[in-house]
């Protein structure tokens, strides 16, 4: 085991749940580091979601909500409401964050609340056994499109951005160094925080999407179709298809967090 | 994070035998092909990973990241 696990990690519910070379437990591994990092696992609250994703803050050995489908940013906001010196941070997966929970997402994008939502985005309904989801690919096949995708996906962190988030960036699984550096950056901002990692999932989406259930080749594709931001705007539209931007997409500075507007905004006690 | 080479030495990679699930996710990172194939199975019957040559070992870490299931551990020679 490693030295970060033992020391973070509830060592009864381990091995993790996840199937062979599933993108999210790198996520857990690279937040393990974070929080390693800025030293902040005393002042930490997790709350996740239901999907694969919403399991792994259950693994660690902080304070930890897990809730219904959908509702982890409803919750995590009535946290970070009643405690504001708590760094919230929100697991949750596409299906769980814009499929089912897609008001409460926009809404508190639309406060800035000060959260750190770690949206792990696989194209697919994971753990219900491969429905398709509001981020399946055009053309996807999964078991409840079996001719094909007809709608197409979101863009999550444009959706993000527009709804006002103030921090929102993409990286993928294979890029743990630079995902690092963001959710470091992501926990430390004063705001919505809105963080997209697109992982691989061998038993769903890699079998029936992508056509492979090899972790690595997963992988590999994922790396390839991730266009840095200086590339993307030269590239032009054609070379895009299929493929997304990573990078810190949006960051300003500036804007009023939300649970510090609503402390402020009461009355201020007379001391003495 | 710094451009220059790093000169850190490595003393051992370990590999838990107890959590490996076999994805082999760290044979693909690494830079230098430090780790093999092996018939060696972990507690869950998975194959596992084998570490060929960690002298080649340049540290930086990939597969210690990457490790879904936390089983890497790189050791340094003179931290």
């Amino acid at each position: 085991m490693h030295p970060l696990a033992d020391k973070y990690i509830r060592k009864r519910t381990l091995p993790l749940i996840f199937c062979p070379g599933c993108g999210d437990g790198t996520v857990l591994n690279v937040f393990l580091r974070a929080v390693e990092d800025l030293g902040i696992f005393k002042d930490l609250a997790l709350v996740g979601g239901i999907g694969c994703s919403g399991w792994l803050p259950t693994y660690l050995q902080s304070d930890v909500l897990h809730v219904l489908h959908g509702r982890a940013i409803p919750f995590a906001c009535g946290l970070k409401l009643t405690d504001p010196r708590r760094k919230v941070v929100v697991f949750t997966g596409d299906g769980d964050c814009v499929g089912i929970g897609g008001n409460h997402f926009i809404h508190a994008a639309r406060r800035n609340i000060d959260l750190t939502v770690i949206m792990i985005n696989n194209g697919i309904y994971g753990m219900t056994g491969g429905q398709v989801a509001p981020t399946t690919p055009l053309q996807g096949r999964t078991q409840t499109s079996p001719y094909g995708n007809l709608e197409p996906p979101f863009d999550v962190c444009e959706l993000a951005r527009s709804a006002g988030a103030t921090y929102v960036a993409r990286w993928t699984a294979a890029h743990p160094v630079q995902l690092l550096r963001t959710i470091k950056e992501g926990i430390e901002h004063p705001g919505f925080t809105f963080i997209e990692v697109m992982a691989q999932c061998p038993t769903q989406a890699g079998r029936y999407i992508e056509g492979t259930s090899d972790a690595g080749e997963l992988l590999s594709l994922l790396k390839k179709r991730a266009v840095s931001l200086e590339k993307a705007k030269e590239a032009s539209p054609g070379e895009m298809t299929g493929k997304f931007v990573v990078g810190k997409l949006h960051h300003l500075t500036g804007r009023k967090e939300f649970s510090q507007a609503i402390y402020d905004s009461f009355p201020q006690e007379k001391s003495g | 994070m710094t451009a220059s080479p790093r000169k850190k030495a490595v003393k051992e990679i370990i590999i838990d035998e107890q959590f490996c699930k076999g994805c082999n996710l760290c044979l693909v990172v690494c830079p230098r092909k430090v780790f093999s194939g092996s018939n060696k199975r972990s507690r869950a019957g998975y194959s596992m990973p084998q570490t060929t040559d960690a002298g080649k070992c340049s540290f930086c870490l990939l597969c210690e990241m990457i490790c879904p299931d936390l089983a890497i551990t790189v050791i340094e020679e003179n931290p």
